[in-house]
């Protein structure tokens, strides 16, 4: 019947690496910003699209003006 | 024609057309950027959001002060000499195009590295590499497309506060060991009677032990991290003698962990784990939903938002060079260019000043300065270049020694009793008599419970619910009013307004709009020629009041003029076929009228005879008789201002009967109004917009600020309400009492359930499974409660 320390000890292993994942991901400031994120994700097949319509054109890179 | 809008700012350009690329701009800029955008790739800016551009407006020489390496590294976050990494504020941030526009600025230019956009708080995070391309190219670049940084001093003295997350490490903490506890508890829950002697399930009560044991360790810190703000306020409460309402729960708290640690010690029980760390999280909760941050609005700033870092300083060698804020002395030489701002007290020596003091003193009109004359820190510079010699060093300026008065260093916040601190102290006494006596009762009666029921009903009248009404009330008011743009504080502001008795408004900027926008014309008609010629001359000027007028004309043929000249700071002559008009100052177009410095007034003359003047009055915002009349009902109400009295007559019509009116005040006289009024026992909300109204929103109880665009300056306060929003005003006052009342009557559902609790825990019969079903359920139906209310409460609004 002892077995039940092995499943609590697992049960709480998950749950403390759960809780070290939060704490975590915290910390790296993932829930600063909670809505650019949303946004974001959305463009970047688009963009390909886009490219690949324009690969025809030839064009020059923008130059910043060389002021000083 | 008039229907064209630009392509790239959406804005109407009805005055000069370009066409380019089969599509309309409004002006070379808006063009410029469509250019460097669609030549470099990103033309699929204008298909995220159509007309999401800003017309960019670069200053020559502006961003000088950028090339100082000083300055360079107060303002970066990370600095090698090789790469910068820079947090710069972007006003103009507003769609998705400008999230995608400026994460793709390596398209642009490819020293930058990175790029990274937080839009709740308008801010990108460039990387890039600074042996190459300078942070200066960097500002112009953005401005150069349209996104122009606002840098201001504030950003120089401070550097970036750490973000506080404890709140959240507690919250995670809390719901992490309550989660646990509650598994844990499931096999004393099944079965109730679970005990050696009463003969229970065998299995249960072979590992209780290992089981109780454990919700103990995850009770601990529960207890000593994430409730032990309690304890600190409750400590702090005590100290300065007031019975707050965390005094009752850190009783509650402290009680429920003893009680239940003796209990698993002594195998009298399992102890209320389960109610404890439940408790603690949904305190924090609602800790966490009160506090609703507008991370785009900034309600602490003072001058140094709004002053530039650096100015131009002419040396002795009548060279110019770029000197920080603070570092200018008197006797110092400055150069102030078209747009800029004065950082402090001086005279004039070299140029024709034409000065908004609008936002600094509350006069509506620029005031016209000749060399010699005082020029005062804070006015905004609106043609031409200027030199000043520097009188007074910044902090000691005019304006700026507003911030040295006290009151600018007192917290509101901790001088105000909120309506659960007052009720917690009628609570406590309360429940502290309701145990004694029960303690008495059972002492007499049976001594061996006494104990128990004490410790019973200290646990079960924890005021849990109590506590959660005002934060998810409140907490639930302030995002309605955030979705209607009236952004306050915190929650504490609004039980402010529900309290205040008077009310009094800023005249300039908070009651008139900024735009001109109403002129009549006084002196002899204009012939339908004369007319047309004046509508094609204003055409060609660029004056504010040019473009005022230009929009109250009737529509008239667009002819090409023979002749046209614009006279700086006096006005503009054109002709046509022999026909000519001068249209500008008094002087200019040589009428002999007296000057009427109380208005403002563009004078015509044709063919040298002079015609007639139009007048231009300040705007007042739409409905605001309608608001002082519903107001006024029951608020005492009052206008303070800092212009002068031209407009008396015009308010006295437009106000209430008896309304006072106070003009000519300085900023220093504001504030000391309102506090005359606080000493005679007023709650009062001041409402304003400038800087000069800083002092008064500070002193007030509740300090609103009104803003046109809010996301440029507004000085420090509670709330900041949008200008379209201000026929609503009276509405949000009342519906902040309205909150008020909800509040108190789910105070009264909570006392409902700590009555039931209490009536188990005076017989002694309150085990574990009770206070665990108690204790959530209440909680849940004052949030549920609070929540259908005020949602009810914020359709109303409008």
């Amino acid at each position: 019947m002892s077995v039940i320390y092995i499943l609590l000890a697992i049960s709480i292993i998950v749950a403390i690496v759960f809780f070290i994942a939060f704490i975590l991901s915290v910390k790296s400031g993932q829930y600063d910003d909670a809505f650019t994120p949303s946004v974001r994700m959305l463009f970047e097949d688009e963009l390909v699209k886009e490219k690949t319509g324009k690969l025809s054109k030839t064009h020059t890179k923008f130059q910043p003006n060389k002021e000083e | 024609m008039d229907s064209k809008n630009c392509f790239h700012c959406g804005d109407d350009c009805y005055r000069n057309l370009i066409k380019f690329d089969e599509k309309v701009f409004c002006c070379n800029g808006c063009k410029t950027v469509y250019e460097i955008f669609s030549r470099n790739d990103l033309s699929y800016y204008y298909d995220l959001q159509s007309a999401a551009g800003a017309t960019p407006k670069i200053a020559e020489g502006k961003y000088d002060f950028l090339k100082e390496s000083a300055i360079v590294d107060k303002l970066t976050e990370f600095n090698d000499g090789k790469l910068q990494i820079i947090n710069l504020y972007i006003p103009h941030i507003h769609c998705s195009s400008c999230i995608w526009v400026l994460e793709n600025l390596n398209k642009l230019q490819p020293s930058v590295t990175n790029s990274q956009v937080d839009f709740p708080k308008k801010t990108v995070r460039i990387t890039y590499n600074s042996s190459v391309f300078s942070l200066k190219k960097l500002v112009l670049l953005l401005a150069k497309i349209g996104y122009e940084p606002y840098i201001s001093l504030d950003d120089y003295d401070n550097k970036k506060k750490p973000i506080d997350r404890s709140l959240i490490y507690k919250i995670g903490v809390a719901g992490f060991a309550f989660g646990n506890v509650m598994f844990l508890s499931f096999p004393d829950y099944f079965d109730i009677t679970t005990n050696q002697i009463s003969g229970g399930e065998f299995w249960l009560n072979q590992y209780q032990h290992i089981f109780r044991w454990l919700m103990f360790v995850f009770s601990l810190p529960v207890v000593f991290y994430s409730g032990w703000d309690y304890f600190i306020a409750a400590y702090k409460g005590l100290r300065s003698k007031l019975l707050n309402i965390d005094v009752p729960i850190a009783l509650g708290i402290i009680v429920l962990f003893l009680r239940s640690t003796l209990d698993i010690i002594f195998a009298w029980g399992p102890g209320f784990f389960d109610s404890l760390t439940g408790l603690v999280f949904f305190l924090l909760l609602g800790k966490f939903f009160q506090k609703k941050t507008y991370s785009f609005l900034s309600f602490e700033r003072d001058y140094k938002s709004y002053f530039p870092i650096a100015v131009t300083r002419i040396n002795s060698n009548k060279k110019e060079e770029t000197a920080q804020v603070h570092e200018i002395k008197k006797g110092d030489r400055l150069l102030i260019r078209n747009e800029e701002i004065i950082p402090v007290d001086g005279f004039l020596i070299n140029g024709k000043a034409r000065i908004d003091y609008s936002f600094v003193t509350g006069e509506s009109e620029p005031v016209k300065k000749e060399s010699g004359d005082k020029v005062f820190a804070g006015g905004k510079q609106l043609q031409g270049a200027l030199e000043i010699e520097v009188l007074k060093s910044v902090s000691q300026s005019y304006l700026t020694q507003l911030w040295s008065n006290s009151v600018f260093q007192t917290n509101k916040s901790s001088t105000f009793q909120t309506l659960t601190d007052s009720i917690g102290k009628r609570f406590t006494i309360a429940v502290l008599s309701i145990a004694f006596l029960a303690t008495s009762f059972w002492l007499f009666y049976d001594a061996s419970k006494a104990m128990n029921v004490f410790t019973a009903v200290l646990i079960i009248a924890c005021p849990c619910a109590i506590s959660l009404a005002a934060p998810f009330t409140l907490g639930n008011m302030l995002r309605i009013f955030g979705n209607k743009k009236f952004y306050l504080k915190d929650t504490q502001t609004i039980e402010q307004l529900a309290q205040i008795d008077t009310a009094i408004f800023d005249k300039t900027g908070t009651i008139t709009t900024n735009h001109k926008s109403v002129a009549t014309y006084e002196g002899m008609p204009l012939s339908s020629e004369e007319e047309s010629l004046l509508k094609n001359t204003i055409r060609s000027s660029n004056h504010p009041l040019s473009r005022a007028l230009y929009s109250l004309l009737s529509d008239q043929n667009i002819e090409t003029l023979d002749d046209y000249e614009e006279y700086l700071g006096k006005g503009i002559e054109g002709s046509l076929n022999d026909e000519n008009i001068k249209i500008g100052s008094a002087d200019f177009v040589g009428s002999d009228l007296q000057f009427d410095a109380l208005t403002t007034s563009v004078y015509i003359s044709s063919n040298d005879n002079y015609k007639g003047r139009y007048v231009f009055h300040n705007q007042y915002r739409t409905g605001v008789s309608k608001v002082f009349k519903s107001m006024s009902e029951t608020l005492k109400l009052g206008i303070l201002s800092g212009d002068n009295e031209g407009e008396k007559g015009r308010l006295e019509k437009l106000l209430p009967k008896l309304t006072p009116l106070y003009f000519n005040q300085k900023p220093e006289q504001k504030l000391e109004f309102i506090r005359s009024l606080q000493s005679q026992g007023k709650k009062v909300m001041m409402v304003g917009d400038g800087l000069n109204d800083a002092g008064a929103l500070a002193q007030s109880n509740v300090g609103i600020t009104i803003s046109e665009n809010i996301n440029v300056f507004s000085p420090a306060c509670d709330g900041i309400l949008d200008a379209s929003k201000f026929e609503q005003l009276h509405q949000y006052i009342l519906a902040s009492k309205k909150a008020i009342k909800i509040i108190k009557l789910s105070f009264i559902l909570s006392l409902l359930y700590n009555a039931v609790g209490l009536y188990f825990a005076i017989i002694g019969q309150l085990v574990p499974v009770i206070a665990a079903i108690l204790m959530p359920l209440s909680s849940i139906s004052v949030v549920a409660f609070t929540t259908v209310m005020t949602n009810f409460l914020g359709r109303k609004l409008e």
